[in-house]
């Protein structure tokens, strides 16, 4: 059965309950530490820097070494969360994330902050909307995008205890609390937001809210939607994509790129095991100049977008 | 609890017999597989050999001892010196040795941590030890730790970004724990190193990095033997070893030849250079 659709009630910076998180978790554990490129204040970890002051290592603007300093930690036995805005962190130092942290195998916490298209005007140099495309495909990399404060929280949590490489991407656009009941956070697992039978729209990150407040336009129209929050792209959860299938038809909903990305992911699995119409929401590429608000309506990420995605999708329904 | 190997007091004849055994076992590989990197195999072996027959603390029956000094091969290609001193300081059977390259092999072209105990991080792609050593010698640092972290970069290694980033934080963190040895052979895959990107003055780079800097034989066991197992004591600076080294080293047709950066041996030459390394 569904959970009731998310009310939002205030939005929220994630970066807030990333840094608490961390914190907290700091305090019972001195194998935490945090690693920056100068990124103490994109990364709201100043009051980590205020308590821990030698726990947090800044080696300049210089994402190779930011990753490379995080494996060699990891290998002196602590705990690093490498902390960098996510364009850089991803396309400067990916050769690193790839050899020292997934190939090798190591103990190391990516977060990849202020990602997708949150820093609007700056522009693409400074968008992230490539990394689910390049991170995803690191087999034994785990790649988690919490679409809401509490699940940035428990997404944190579960990297600290969990011996292995983590990517968690963390945005600096406010968003609702998702207000899901009796919420466990279970890595590799899609949640369920609502059911329905009609069409699934699997989303994540930032725009899980947008599509529950679509879902529920559908429902108006007669169209009985599922709304998956797929927080965690790799592993991806095979099963629920399996029985997403089985609702004829798929939306996939990213603040990323279409290429390579969430929907790239369901459907390289549904082609292989159960074909179904796919519609993905996400930028097609290198976007214009507009603020962030502009380029998720310009682009249809947005309710009335995700809706329009979910009758597109269940036209095309054999 | 860990048994660290204990070196002798006079470790010069022990590392003269296994720079030796290793030039031998090293090309035999390269020569079975008919793959590898004998000449900056050889140009390395000494400053291995010396490492972990003089310098280095650590147990093979337990590579992942927290305590133990931290060894990092950053130019990966250089598998034949690696393989054959993790081999003769006891982590894995002379057995594995015969499986280079081959399908299934835990000996890589290059070496992968899973693999290979006493393998600290994967390398292959150049740039990546340094700035790995670095992060391990700010663990040891923050840990208040004694390990020391040892890593081996090739000359022409050092034009990419990622070193001088690393060599930039060693300086300003002062890492004195930290030691690298840079294999200045001045040879590169295709060409000598100042014909390509000139790399000298080398020492006057790290030095305003913040580094202290010996220049050194690297074919000369004693000299690595005394900059490198020096105490920290009062050093407050990363230390950078320059060993000027040979290509090829120890074999008169692979000596300072570009050629055998990747070359293999046939079996005339194989012969020849089992008859040159004894």
């Amino acid at each position: 059965m569904s959970h009731a659709a998310p009310q939002p009630a205030g939005l929220f910076d994630c970066r807030e309950a990333w840094v608490k998180t961390l914190v907290a978790l700091a305090e019972a554990d001195p194998r935490i530490v945090t690693v920056v490129n100068d990124s103490v204040g994109s990364s709201k970890l100043g009051s980590f820097q205020t308590k821990f002051p030698d726990r947090l290592i800044n080696v300049g603007i210089a994402e190779q070494t930011l990753v490379g300093v995080g494996a060699g930690l990891a290998n002196g036995g602590f705990i690093p969360f490498v902390s960098a805005a996510s364009c850089f962190l991803t396309g400067r130092a990916l050769e690193q994330i790839k050899a020292d942290v997934a190939y090798s195998n190591v103990n190391v916490k990516l977060i990849g902050q202020s990602s997708g298209v949150a820093y609007g005007e700056l522009g693409p140099t400074h968008h992230s909307i490539e990394d689910f495309a390049w991170l995803r495909v690191l087999r034994n990399l785990t790649l988690i995008v919490p679409a809401d404060p509490w699940e940035t929280a428990e997404a944190v949590k579960w990297a600290a205890v969990h011996d292995g490489p983590v990517f968690i991407r963390i945005s600096r656009m406010p968003v609702p609390d998702l207000a899901v009941p009796n919420r466990v956070f279970r890595m590799g697992q899609a949640e369920v937001i609502r059911a329905g039978t009609d069409v699934t729209i699997i989303a994540c990150g930032t725009t899980v809210s947008f599509a529950a407040v679509a879902a529920g336009a559908l429902a108006a129209e007669g169209i009985d939607a599922r709304v998956l929050n797929m927080a965690t792209i790799n592993p991806l959860d095979e099963p629920a994509v399996l029985a997403a299938a089985e609702t004829g038809a798929i939306v996939t909903v990213e603040e990323a790129s279409v290429r390579g990305g969430l929907g790239g992911a369901v459907a390289e699995f549904t082609a292989t095991h159960q074909p179904v119409p796919i519609e993905m929401v996400g930028f097609p590429g290198f976007v214009p100049t507009g603020s962030v608000e502009w380029l998720f309506d310009h682009f249809g990420l947005t309710p009335t977008g995700i809706a329009a995605a979910a009758r597109r999708a269940v036209a095309r329904k054999r | 609890m860990p048994n660290p190997v204990i070196h002798p007091r006079d470790p010069l004849p022990l590392i003269r017999d296994k720079a030796l055994w290793m030039r031998r076992r090293a090309f035999r590989m390269v020569y079975e597989a008919q793959l590898g990197h004998p000449g900056g195999d050889f140009s390395v072996i000494d400053a291995m050999a010396t490492l972990y027959f003089g310098v280095l603390r650590f147990d093979p029956a337990a590579p992942n001892w927290p305590d133990r000094d931290r060894f990092i091969m950053s130019k990966g290609h250089a598998t034949g010196a690696l393989y054959t001193v993790l081999q003769a300081a006891g982590y894995y059977p002379e057995s594995w040795l015969d499986t280079y390259m081959q399908p299934q092999s835990m000996l890589n072209g290059h070496p992968n941590r899973t693999y290979v105990p006493g393998v600290e991080t994967n390398t292959g792609p150049l740039g990546h030890g340094l700035p790995v050593a670095v992060g391990i010698a700010i663990a040891g640092q923050i840990a208040g730790s004694a390990y020391r972290s040892y890593v081996i970069t090739g000359d022409g290694e050092l034009q990419e970004g990622s070193n001088w980033e690393s060599a930039a934080l060693a300086g300003h963190r002062t890492l004195a724990n930290l030691t690298l040895i840079v294999d200045r052979n001045r040879l590169q895959q295709g060409a000598g190193t100042e014909d390509t990107i000139t790399m000298d003055p080398l020492d006057d780079r790290f030095r305003a990095f913040g580094w202290q800097v010996e220049i050194i034989d690297g074919h000369d066991h004693a000299a690595l033997f005394r900059v490198l197992a020096a105490p920290v004591g009062n050093r407050s600076k990363p230390l950078c070893v320059i060993a000027n080294t040979v290509k090829g080293k120890g074999v008169s047709f692979m000596e300072h030849k570009a050629a055998w950066h990747h070359g293999v041996p046939n079996a005339e030459q194989f012969a020849l250079a089992m008859k040159e390394l004894v």
